[in-house]
């Protein structure tokens, strides 16, 4: 009764791709969503980005970077194998529109969410700009699929390994200093990449959307797990979100909320280790 | 045992007092999550049942929102009659070992009980407990009737009372059901919410395997108005009718400063990462929770002190209930706040929350509260607190849970311009059938009233199963 994986490759060692079958979701999901899954009955709720779909193979994308116990054990899953619970489409659909002239940033773990949302951009008659960055060579994921979906594409890596040496910001702010403009700016990426955007775009006057991974339960709005202030108000990630106007987001409690759970996820992983005798 | 002797209760002496129900003591089952009460054995459940006078006027019966011929069901048991009993039973309620457990009888067939004027009622609620754990047992229950298939669908969205109530009904009386529920698993509220030191788990899922026998087909991790809008259901998947039971699950805050700290739950965050998620056996389970040692929970409701109990049960020092009106108003259960006392929880009635206070990493050290004064009667008809200006003052806590009531789950309605809301985001519906304004479409629950009971939003599931069958009766 479960999901089935139908397809799994590693694109990186720390990153996996899998196509799920999941008829309905693939049906009617939209670039942007999530879906959460739960591996067993044991298992958590984690959200993750509908990377791409197939309506007519009903089949949904995920990408995904080991970061914990859940991402760690769904990497082994293999090809056949079924996932437990798959719930979505969740959140709101981006639909931007023509807005002319988009930068794309996706660091790290950002890069798998931000690629729907660029190919949609495109698809929508948009000039895109994309930038994407990983801690080194190898981590840089899906650069052929982003290069096919963009006008103009830029990596970055932290140790300098590929493309330019730095930050996706460095290459943003490059860019701002050659008097490029945009019209609107996306960033998805881990907190500090974000908030690193926002500060740099907002002295740039440079419209920002980022696109919220905050710590979930339901994904349908009924537990405030995954709430963060935007403005004078507090939203719901799962189901105002998950994307916001990124100079409007209280990155101080963002940062810390995200980090609410540190010891225990470390916990996890540890048991998830000696159990697989992978320590 | 007793009992060989027929002669009517009414003619002995009134036992003043409900025979007593046997309980885990309070320090031992602080430290795990199973039930307080251990339920009436056979020879308490006859003996209680006898207390009742058989009233030509069973009160009792008008006092209950289901309206079960709660005297015949005694009768038969104080009779011995256990398949009677159930018989009856079952024929008003489909999850009377969950009713028996979490129903406000007070408020209900036992406040107005006869005997309740001079004397204790009879305790209706654990003779209801009774019975429904004792046909579990024994499987005494006639096989339910189910009428020969309509050939004709029927979807019920939200598996939580309301909708495994409807959906049983209408599968009894012959409709093609499917029930479908957002979480992983079946039972809203019940099993998200209503921890398992009150409703054992177990006791759950026999109700829910009790309705799927029915013949209803259960799907979860399904989302109705993401997955499919309303309108989907009738065009893409030909159900004729459909029934909307997704309750009041959005978490209402304070709007204070300082709740987004780290620390502060909504109660259904809490409940939900331990009941659902089953936290409390993390890392054998993989939802984590940080739970603190002085606990403070705002609200005094049954999901309060469900809150405040959990809060003593994961380990906290000091588990304190913050309530703003007197102890009069707490619309929680009787027993729950007993439980509570005992457990070792403290109330502090008349004050609210003013801030929640933090420290520099973002982690809660504390509140400031003000004090409050009962002032005029509400709409609700309970009078309304007061601020008493000048009066603040701070506590000490690493933990705050946040139950000040809930609102109606608005996925639903977003996705369905067409159907009509109140201003308070409830789905509105014909009293009599459970139809909204739209044709075909049902809802009944928290939805249609805000959060209330269980009981109510079973009755609103069985008043809809009747209107989406006239209904279809008349198609
Ligand atoms: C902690 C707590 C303790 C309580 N204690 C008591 C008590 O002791 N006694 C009592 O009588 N009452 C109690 N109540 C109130 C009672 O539980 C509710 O009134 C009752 O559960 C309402 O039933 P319902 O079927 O309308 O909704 P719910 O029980 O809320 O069930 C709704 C279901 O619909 C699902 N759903 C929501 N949206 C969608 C969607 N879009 N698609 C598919 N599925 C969806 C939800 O996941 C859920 O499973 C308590 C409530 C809480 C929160
Ligand atoms: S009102 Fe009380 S005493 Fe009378 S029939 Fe009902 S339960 Fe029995
Ligand atoms: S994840 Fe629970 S409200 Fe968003």
């Amino acid at each position: 009764m479960g999901f089935k994986i139908l397809g799994r490759d590693d694109i990186t060692t720390e990153s996996v791709r899998m196509v799920v079958a999941a008829p309905f979701v693939a049906r009617k999901c939209e670039p942007g969503q999530f879906v959460i899954l739960r591996l067993d009955e044991r298992g958590e709720r984690i959200p993750l980005t509908i990377a791409d779909f197939d309506r007519g193979a009903g089949t949904v994308t995920i990408i995904f970077q080991k970061v914990g116990k859940t991402t760690y054990h769904l990497a082994t899953f293999r090809e056949g194998e079924e996932i437990r619970d798959f719930v979505g489409p969740l959140g709101r659909h981006l639909d931007l529109g023509k807005i002319g002239t988009v930068a794309c940033l996706g660091g790290g773990l950002g890069i798998a969410p931000i690629y729907p949302k660029v190919r949609a951009l495109k698809a929508g008659g948009n000039y895109v700009v994309s930038i994407i960055g990983a801690r080194r060579k190898d981590f840089v994921i899906l650069e052929d699929e982003m290069r096919a979906q963009s006008d103009e594409l830029f990596v970055t890596t932290d140790d300098g390994s590929y493309g330019l040496h730095g930050f996706v910001t460095d290459q943003l702010k490059l860019l701002l200093e050659e008097g490029r403009k945009f019209d609107t700016c996306l960033a998805v990426g881990p907190i500090p990449m974000m908030e690193a955007v926002c500060k740099l775009t907002a002295a740039h006057d440079l419209p920002t959307l980022v696109s919220l991974d905050t710590i979930m339960v339901d994904g349908t709005g009924m537990c405030g797990s995954c709430r963060v202030t935007v403005g004078d108000e507090t939203k719901f990630t799962c189901v105002d979100g998950p994307v916001f106007d990124g100079h409007q987001v209280d990155w101080l409690e963002a940062k810390a909320r995200q980090r609410r759970y540190h010891p225990q996820e470390r916990e996890a992983m540890e048991k998830f280790e000696t159990e697989r005798g992978t320590a | 045992m007793a009992g060989k002797e027929r002669e009517k209760p009414a003619k002995k002496k009134v036992v003043e007092k409900k025979y007593p129900m046997k309980e885990q003591p309070a320090a031992e089952r602080i430290r795990n999550y199973k039930e307080v009460p251990y339920g009436y054995d056979v020879e308490t459940a006859v003996k209680e049942a006898r207390r009742c006078l058989q009233c030509k006027k069973p009160v009792c019966i008008d006092g209950c929102p289901v309206e079960i011929d709660i005297s015949a069901f005694v009768l038969a048991i104080a009779n011995e009659d256990f398949a009677e009993a159930i018989r009856v039973m079952k024929s008003y309620n489909n999850l009377p070992a969950v009713c028996g457990r979490v129903c406000p009888q007070e408020d209900q067939c036992e406040k107005v009980c006869v005997l309740a004027k001079k004397f204790e009622p009879v305790a209706i609620g654990r003779l209801e407990r009774f019975i429904a754990d004792y046909d579990y047992e024994h499987n005494i229950a006639p096989p339910t009737e189910i009428a020969p298939p309509k050939d004709k669908k029927v979807a019920v969205v939200g598996a939580g009372p309301a909708g495994l109530t409807a959906a049983g009904d209408l599968a009894r009386m012959g409709y093609d059901v499917t029930l479908y529920e957002a979480f992983h698993n079946t039972g809203g509220v019940l099993r998200y919410g209503i921890p398992e030191f009150r409703l054992p788990k177990a006791i759950l899922d026999q109700e829910v395997e009790y309705v799927k026998s029915l013949g209803v087909k259960v799907e979860c991790n399904m989302v109705i108005g993401k997955i499919f809008t309303i309108k989907e259901l009738f065009n893409d998947l030909s159900f004729e009718a459909v029934f909307i039971g997704t309750g009041a699950g959005l978490p209402r805050w304070m709007k204070v400063p300082g709740e987004n700290l780290i620390g502060v739950y909504s109660a259904n965050e809490w409940l939900t990462r331990i009941n659902l998620m089953r936290a409390y056996e993390f890392p054998e389970y993989d939802t984590p929770i940080w739970a603190g040692k002085n606990v403070a929970v705002i609200g005094g409701g049954n999901t309060a002190m469900d809150s405040v109990r959990t809060g003593l049960r994961m380990g906290a020092e000091t588990a304190t209930i913050y309530y703003r009106r007197s102890e009069k108003e707490m619309p929680a259960r009787i027993e729950e706040i007993e439980h509570a006392r005992e457990e070792g929880v403290v109330f502090n009635f008349l004050v609210a929350p003013d801030r929640v206070l933090g420290t520099d990493d973002g982690w809660v050290r504390g509140m400031e509260l003000c004090r409050m004064e009962l002032g005029e009667p509400d709409e609700s008809g309970r009078r309304r607190p007061v601020r008493c200006e000048g009066s603040q003052y701070e506590v000490e806590c690493d933990m705050v849970v946040v139950a000040v009531g809930t609102y109606p789950n608005p996925i639903i309605p977003e996705a369905t311009p067409e159907l009509e809301v109140t201003k308070w985001g409830t789905i509105k519906v014909d009293e009599e059938t459970g139809m909204t304004s739209v044709p075909g479409v049902f809802a009944g629950g928290d939805i249609v009233t805000g959060g209330a009971t269980v009981i109510s939003a079973m009755g609103a599931g069985k008043r809809a199963a009747r209107g989406i069958d006239a209904y279809l009766s008349d198609k």
